[in-house]
């Protein structure tokens, strides 16, 4: 699984890479290369095609990049992103089911039934338990009918069939991405099934679906104790905006979302405007861009959505979740930062890698190797997201016999130090090389190319300002951390987590988990 | 960095299941069953399809995508290592890629955690731990950071269950300076107290948390199930084990298993000539190799039953059902490769159909028959969901298990399963990187070089008969062991209901040394 963390921080690596001017040069690696090697084409329905020629072996990557996720779910229906993610790998009204025109009949019938039952289900008054048996009953009959016409898994299994390689999507709280590695001779076989999902969705196996994904719910935060912890972080750092909600959803929500509504998210956010693809890979613009058009343009246009208007308010007191149980301690706390437009984003990854990268980062040097208190200790941003005013966070895992209160004393001390003492030259230095060194490594992989590049197309509205923002990383300086440390790094700004250790015999019996 | 990712994926990726086409019986569906020869089928859909174009999609009978051209790949040779075999022993491979201007380099080094003792266990995961954070005789392993981190280059250590490996990686600029200290950090390493402190205490923090994680409590467990609890396999550092180590411990490991049969690997964006001269001079010298005793292992698989490990704080049953597997000499591994496409390989396999796609039991499901290179892997399905379908999940998972022998296989399923392999084989080789790594691989174990090659052939001549035989003659549902790690008391109905007797109970209590507490004193359970 990619970390959208470190994705973040490769961007700014990015940009110091071409800024050196003592760089070599070499075959792969600049602006100018890449120019050749990428076309950019806007089809009429606003879609975006990125294709980038790397010829090392007859396969191609590519990624299908929303700018929607899990933040743009309406208020009541969290999940909801993740949930049409889903969706998404079950077929389209062309493939997936021996009879659509049917299917859909019975689909609408689920759809009724399911409407029947959530309204007795959720009366506050007078629910009658009879009807409601009934009403469920009804459901799953209206739901086996609809299953006949199905032919389980069919999308995906006609891709791996055909050789998708590391076939799978994501949903964050910023976006959705889909991607896989396929030999170059299926690039129209893909084209066709790509459109076809983007473009003809259909709520198939909705329901059973959403039980699947309360069980990744289950496994990811209620059965994990570090999942549980994020979870009520977050909730607990924001107020307002939907980076506190959980991102995979709250069980009451996502348990009871409808098809109707996964359908009404995937017609307002999967319109051409909000998407981009990018294919990396043995693959010629020239030829192949008119197929790709043709499939590509079966996307619906329509306008982008609107723009959200809620805007975290500024905290003013400081925050914190404790949670007692009987897993071993940990550490995590935040402090709001801007969003990735803000002019001083390079600098907050100039802190998180002076702060946290390597052997010779600060935290480790302190907290692991000189006190030797922690396990693990580092810092990162943005967090949980990048697209709007997010968290710089710190953790700290302590070793045995070591508390959470000892790594946030730890930490602030070398937060004090950042506010109150220049960074070294040496370190400021190393993170520009480094950074350099990171971003070129990362050429070198298809679908990690193709990522960047979408994801920069989308938030930049251009490929290239994943160079050219290579300025503002080299531009940021010493007095540059101290301020921003400065600005952030404060009481009234911070939120913590933090899990205290409980004997057995003094915990107390939970009902039933997190359900 | 940990993983604190906000993304959910459609597929958990650590067991992620890869899968094949599921094209099962359209034509059935439509006109039913007992009408006559499949092409005849097709045929008939066809008409249909010309007589009532303007009322039936043509997607549910012409099947579009399988219209769609797909013209001969381009060709593609892949790139092979130059291999150099020194008079000692010492094997070499130089991968030329200059794409980029970095070179990298690798030593494998024969011998790992199997072969330590059972009252040091932890010692190859604290040397190769301490290896690189102590550094060489000429500059310490502090020094050593500085100086690469400032250059954006890496040399570390690592420690498996067979060998160790030491690797380095560099700007094309720095990589003389970066090989000369990898070499000195190979040959004159100093292993110092301070730093193994430093790795005994990682470890011990390692240990204490182990029982946190519902995952990580199955997983070992159920290979504790497989290997047996003392094997050298499974057994686990403990906080006495790992106090047991000493720094001459260290060297002495070092010194032992540098003897052995090295493997170097190079690539990147050098002269051959050159890198061919740097690499032989610094291995020439050393004296011809001793490779350690081959290994006697015994493997008799799980006691089969039902076992249990109570875990208050989870929602969700992890269940494991394993047994033991093969090794990949085995010559019915490519039939078993096969199989396990089917059994529960991906999208299409009948564990992922059965389980989450038709009865929504699990969000993770999947398994089949691990390889391994010189000892046998295991067999192992899971399924992870809520704990009141504990009993549905794995009574669901042990059907498909036992269906292998009793629910035939399929022309369909056959093809699909070869289709998935063999069209995603090229990604085995797609990289000049991917292949060095290879080639790497069978020179430690003594595969021929063109074992992907001939294990290519060989999956496409797996057939339906094939398949049955080997599902006879490995599958035994009664020799498996089934594992489930949960919450007691809200598995209901409870774990009797599998009718495979009481579960017998595992304590996985972390061991306290006796005398004076750990640093610290970690806290219980």
């Amino acid at each position: 699984m990619r970390n959208r963390v470190s994705t973040r921080f490769c961007m700014a690596f990015l940009g110091a890479v071409l800024a050196a001017a003592a760089w070599s040069a070499t075959q792969a690696q600049d602006l100018k290369s890449f120019e050749q090697r990428i076309t950019v084409k806007v089809l009429p329905n606003g879609l975006t095609l990125i294709l980038c020629r790397r010829p090392e072996a007859p396969v191609f990557s590519y990624t299908t990049f929303i700018d929607a996720g899990d933040v743009n779910d309406p208020s009541g229906e969290s999940g909801l992103a993740h949930m049409f993610e889903h969706l998404a790998f079950k077929g389209t009204s062309q493939i997936g089911a021996t009879d659509y025109a049917a299917e859909k009949v019975a689909l609408e019938k689920v759809e009724a039934a399911n409407d029947a039952y959530e309204a007795e289900y959720l009366k506050p008054v007078g629910r009658d338990e009879q009807k409601l048996a009934a009403l469920k009953k009804a459901f799953l009959a209206a739901q086996a009918d609809a299953e006949k016409y199905v032919i389980p898994n069919q999308f995906t299994a006609v891709a791996q069939a055909n050789g998708a390689h590391d076939l799978n999507a994501e949903t964050g709280l910023d976006d959705t991405q889909y991607f896989w590695s396929m030999p170059e001779n299926r690039l129209e076989l893909w084209a066709w099934m790509e459109s076809s999902r983007l473009a003809y969705a259909v709520p198939r196996e909705f329901y059973k679906e959403r039980d699947v994904v309360m069980e990744e719910r289950r496994m990811r935060t209620d059965s994990d104790p570090i999942g549980r912890l994020i979870e009520q972080f977050l909730a607990t750092a924001y107020v307002a905006h939907n980076y506190g909600r959980s991102s995979i959803g709250w069980p009451s929500e996502v348990s009871q979302i409808t098809a109707t509504e996964a359908m009404a998210f995937h017609k307002k956010y999967y319109v051409g405007g909000n998407i981009a693809i990018a294919i990396v890979g043995d693959v010629d613009p020239r030829t192949e861009l008119p197929m790709l058009e043709k499939y590509f343009s079966r996307v619906p246009g329509g306008p982008r959505p609107e723009e959200m208007t809620t805007v975290e308010p500024k905290q003013f007191a400081e925050k914190s979740v404790v949670i007692r149980e009987q897993t071993q301690p940990f550490y995590i706390e935040g402090y709001h930062r801007p969003s990735f437009r803000d002019p001083d984003d390079a600098v907050y990854d100039a802190i998180g890698d002076i702060m946290s990268n390597g052997r010779v980062s600060r935290l480790y040097r302190s907290l692991v190797e000189q006190q030797q208190i922690a396990a693990e200790a580092e810092g990162f941003s943005p967090f949980p997201g990048e697209k709007y005013p997010s968290l710089f966070a710190f953790y700290a895992v302590p070793l045995p016999g070591h508390t959470p209160a000892e790594m946030r004393e730890a930490i602030h001390k070398e937060i004090e130090k950042l506010k109150t003492a220049d960074v070294t030259d040496a370190e400021l230095q190393m993170y520009k090389t480094r950074a350099r060194a990171d971003l070129l490594r990362g050429l070198a992989d298809d679908q990690g190319l193709a990522n960047s590049l979408a994801e920069y197309q989308t938030r930049y509205g251009d490929w290239r300002e994943l160079f050219l923002q290579l300025d503002r990383v080299d531009k940021v300086t010493k007095a540059d951390i101290r301020r921003v440390a400065n600005k952030v790094f404060v009481d009234s700004n911070r939120t913590s987590a933090e899990i205290d250790t409980e004997p057995p015999a003094a915990t107390a019996k939970k009902d039933g988990g997190a359900q | 960095m940990r993983n604190f990712n906000q993304s959910q994926d459609w597929v958990p990726q650590a067991r992620g299941p890869r899968g094949q086409v599921l094209v099962r019986g359209v034509e059935v569906r439509i006109l039913g069953p007992g009408k006559g020869p499949l092409i005849a089928f097709r045929l008939a859909a066809v008409a249909l399809l010309f007589i009532l174009s303007g009322l039936l999609s043509a997607a549910q009978h012409a099947k579009p995508w399988e219209q769609i051209p797909i013209p001969p790949l381009h060709a593609f040779h892949p790139q092979q290592p130059k291999r150099i075999e020194l008079k000692n022993g010492i094997v070499i491979f130089l991968q030329e890629d200059h794409e980029l201007p970095f070179i990298s380099g690798s030593v494998l080094i024969p011998g790992g955690s199997r072969d330590e003792t059972t009252a040091k266990a932890g010692l190859v995961g604290l040397y190769s731990q301490a290896w690189r954070t102590s550094g060489a005789a000429t500059m310490d392993g502090d020094a050593m950071d500085d100086l690469l981190e400032s250059k954006a280059a890496h040399i570390e250590t690592e420690g498996d269950d067979d060998s160790t490996a030491l690797s380095w990686d560099s700007l094309k600029g720095d990589s003389d300076q970066v090989f000369s200290l990898a070499m000195d950090l190979l040959f004159h390493p100093r292993f110092s107290a301070e730093k193994l402190q430093l790795a005994k205490q990682q470890e011990a923090t390692a240990i204490v948390r182990r029982n946190d994680d519902e995952d990580e409590i199955a997983g070992r467990e159920s290979a504790k199930l497989v290997y047996g609890v003392g094997s050298p396999y499974t057994r686990q550092p403990e906080l006495a084990t790992i106090g047991a180590v000493s720094l001459a411990d260290l060297q002495a490991w070092h010194d032992r298993t540098l003897k052995g049969p090295l493997i170097v690997g190079i690539s990147g964006d050098f002269d051959p000539v050159a890198m061919e001269a740097k690499v032989r001079a610094a291995f020439e010298g050393l004296p011809p190799v001793t490779p350690e005793p081959p290994r006697h292992d015994t493997f008799s698989g799980p006691t089969p039953g039902l076992y249990f490990i109570d875990k208050e704080d989870v929602n969700q049953s992890n269940v494991q059902i394993v047994g033991l597997g093969v090794d990949r000499r085995n010559p019915d591994v490519p039939a078993l490769a096969v199989m396990n496409e089917i059994l529960g390989g991906g999208f299409g396999s009948r564990l992922f159909v059965e389980v989450r796609t038709k009865r929504a039991l699990a969000y993770a499901v999947g398994g089949g028959f691990g390889f391994t290179y010189d000892h046998p892997g295991s067999f192992r399905v899971e399924v992870l969901t809520k704990s009141v379908s504990t009993v549905d999940a794995t009574n669901a998972a042990l059907a498909e298990i036992a269906g292998l022998n009793t629910k035939p296989f399929t022309e369909d399923e056959l093809k699909r399963a070869k289709d998935d392999i063999l069209n995603s084989f090229l990604f085995h080789y797609d990289t000049r990187d991917k292949v060095l790594a290879e080639r790497e691989k069978l020179e430690f174990y003594g595969y021929p070089a063109d074992y992907l090659e001939t294990y290519r052939a060989k999956l496409e001549k797996v057939t339906l008969s094939g398949l049955t035989a080997v599902a006879k003659k490995y599958i035994h549902p009664g020799q498996l062991a089934v594992l489930v790690v949960g919450n007691g008391p809200e598995i209901k109905p409870g774990l009797d209901a599998l009718n495979m007797g009481s579960p017998q109970s595992i304590d996985i209590t972390i061991p306290r040394p006796a005398g004076p507490p750990a640093p610290g004193g970690a806290a219980e359970k």
